[in-house]
């Protein structure tokens, strides 16, 4: 019983929350640009955390239900509609054999998760269900979803919810085009001579962005540097000072090593905001500490804990 | 050497100790052994550890950090610590020696784009070239770029280029490549600007694998003319 793709959208695959311990290799993570709201959709239907679900962008997939389903729509709003009626996101909806799921438009963010009840069924690689795009390795056969796949589910439990989970709005991120993200000093912030500037300019996301990072272009008033050094390990959201000026801001298919200078990084709290982000949106930087970050993010996993228990209980 | 490191946050999941700016093999075994440890003796909400030129990087999940210990104010405080810790302990081991592996490569022209060039640039002949190349036992520094890539050195001055100014498209897997005293080998075909002096058919990675990598960290490295 499957997930059957009648039409595969402009970029979806399928991710789980990422391939983790084999940096040191040179692998990385991969997994969803907005790993907030991919948690959320599998906590919805009664998955782990970590069941593999679809990342998609707009145009989105169109998607045939092949058996009874308990799915979530979640992260951006594509006006997604099931058998033309439309599906309230960020809650866990039920879908009839033969139903089909397809997207109207693009409202706020770029990036949709679905997660079916039971998860996808794709062989696991270096112990993770998340998409290589670059190695050709992991996810549905290593690419992006096509036209007349057949994603296998995992099977479920077929017995329905006693009333369908859905999320309040305290954990609802809110999306915008243009957000101030936290972020955390990166170690060559100063060498850079940047402080005064970093805060008080607005960047754009120019139109080369992807998986792997998001280029950042501002004033051309900012210093140049030298590329750092020797390179070493860069993460999820880190911020690199390249030589003609520029600034990367890498995201979920970043490479796992890099020797530019590190100006700052992402909050974990604020991945999300900047999970839904594409070209032309722009950004503006706040400096916090190391113990605002960790408080943060602490809170969000709380929130996640308590929704957690409460969509246990609706599918027991 | 005892603190002569210093360990920064990389965000808030992950804090990067650097001991060193410069390539050498003795910084780099002693990040390698920082890595190896944590890989042992993992704590709790420890998720891995990168080894660099001359640094390594701790990714840990914040909550089981703190849950681990709830006495202290931050995850990061205590990865600190336990990092210092087993950079002090580190320091004290002998360097491990790694493994030997030969890598036998092609150098006729096909596979080798780059080797005139090198040659020019050097004022030598092809085969002095590759007879430099392959002189010397090459250390594998660490793991980027691509999955199994390793970052191998030190290449002889002699023949030390930079990178092409415009990467090529597509770089075949198996390619040998040289930028500045840098070697490496394309893993897997992938775009790229390191100058391709030769390729090799050994498979460097391995998807279906247990390992799929098949040089680590702290592995030496020949290279040989394929028969």
């Amino acid at each position: 019983m499957s997930l059957l793709i009648n039409k595969p959208g402009v970029l979806t695959t399928v991710q789980d929350l990422g391939r983790f311990g084999w940096r040191r290799f040179g692998v990385n993570p991969n997994g969803p640009m907005d790993p907030a709201a991919a948690r959320i959709a599998n906590i919805l239907v009664g998955n782990d955390d970590n069941a593999a679900f679809l990342e998609m962008h707009f145009p989105a997939p169109e998607i045939v239900f092949e058996r009874k389903s308990v799915f979530s729509f979640c992260g951006a709003d594509l006006g997604a509609e099931l058998n033309g009626q439309p599906v309230v996101p960020w809650q866990a909806v039920v879908a009839d054999p033969g139903s089909t799921l397809r997207c109207a438009y693009k409202a706020c963010g770029e990036r949709a998760y679905l997660a079916v009840r039971g998860g996808i069924e794709v062989p696991s690689w270096l112990g993770s269900a998340s998409t290589n795009l670059a190695a050709h390795i992991g996810g549905h056969k290593g690419r992006r979803i096509m036209k007349e796949d057949r994603l296998r589910l995992k099977s479920a439990n077929e017995k329905l919810p006693k009333h369908l989970p859905g999320v309040g709005p305290s954990l609802i991120p809110r999306y915008s085009r243009s957000p101030t993200l936290r972020v955390i000093a990166g170690a060559e912030l100063e060498v850079a001579g940047h402080i005064p500037q970093l805060t008080e300019m607005s960047f754009t996301i120019s139109p080369d962005s992807d998986r792997m990072g998001f280029l950042l272009s501002g004033d051309e008033t900012r210093a140049r540097c030298d590329p750092v050094s020797i390179s070493s390990a860069v993460g999820f959201g880190t911020i690199q000072l390249t030589p003609d000026g520029q600034m990367i801001l890498l995201m979920a298919d970043h490479q796992t090593t890099g020797g530019y200078p590190r100006i700052a990084h992402v909050a974990s709290a604020d991945l999300p905001l900047v999970g839904q982000l594409g070209p032309g949106d722009s950004i503006t930087l706040e400096i916090i500490a190391i113990e605002e970050a960790e408080r943060l993010a602490l809170l969000f996993e709380r929130d996640l804990s308590l929704l957690r228990v409460a969509c246990r209980l609706a599918y027991e | 050497m005892s603190g002569a490191w210093r360990i920064f946050p990389l965000g808030d999941s992950a804090l990067t100790i650097e001991i060193g700016t410069v390539i050498s093999a003795e910084l780099n075994s002693l990040a390698i052994s920082i890595a190896d440890h944590f890989q042992e003796h993992p704590f709790p909400g420890f998720i891995e550890a990168v080894p660099a030129y001359a640094s390594t990087t701790i990714f840990y999940d914040i909550a089981e950090v703190r849950r681990a210990f709830p006495k202290e104010p931050t995850a990061f405080g205590i990865v600190k610590r336990l990092t210092a810790a087993a950079a002090e302990r580190s320091v004290e081991q002998p360097p491990l020696s790694g493994r030997l592996v030969t890598i036998p490569v092609q150098f006729d022209p096909a596979s080798s784009p780059d080797l005139e060039y090198l040659a020019e640039m050097s004022g030598m002949s092809s085969e002095q070239v590759v007879d430099i190349f392959t002189a010397t036992t090459y250390r594998v520094f660490m793991s980027g770029f691509l999955p199994g890539f390793s970052y191998m050195g030190i290449v002889d001055m002699r023949i030390a280029v930079p990178r092409l100014e415009t990467p090529r498209k597509c770089v075949p897997r198996g390619s040998v490549g040289i930028a500045g005293t840098q070697t490496g080998i394309y893993s897997i075909a992938s775009p790229g600007g390191w100058r391709i002096i030769g390729r090799t058919d050994v498979e460097i990675f391995t998807p279906d694998a247990a390992q799929p990598s098949l040089l680590r960290p702290g592995d030496q490295v020949r290279f040989t003319r394929a028969e």
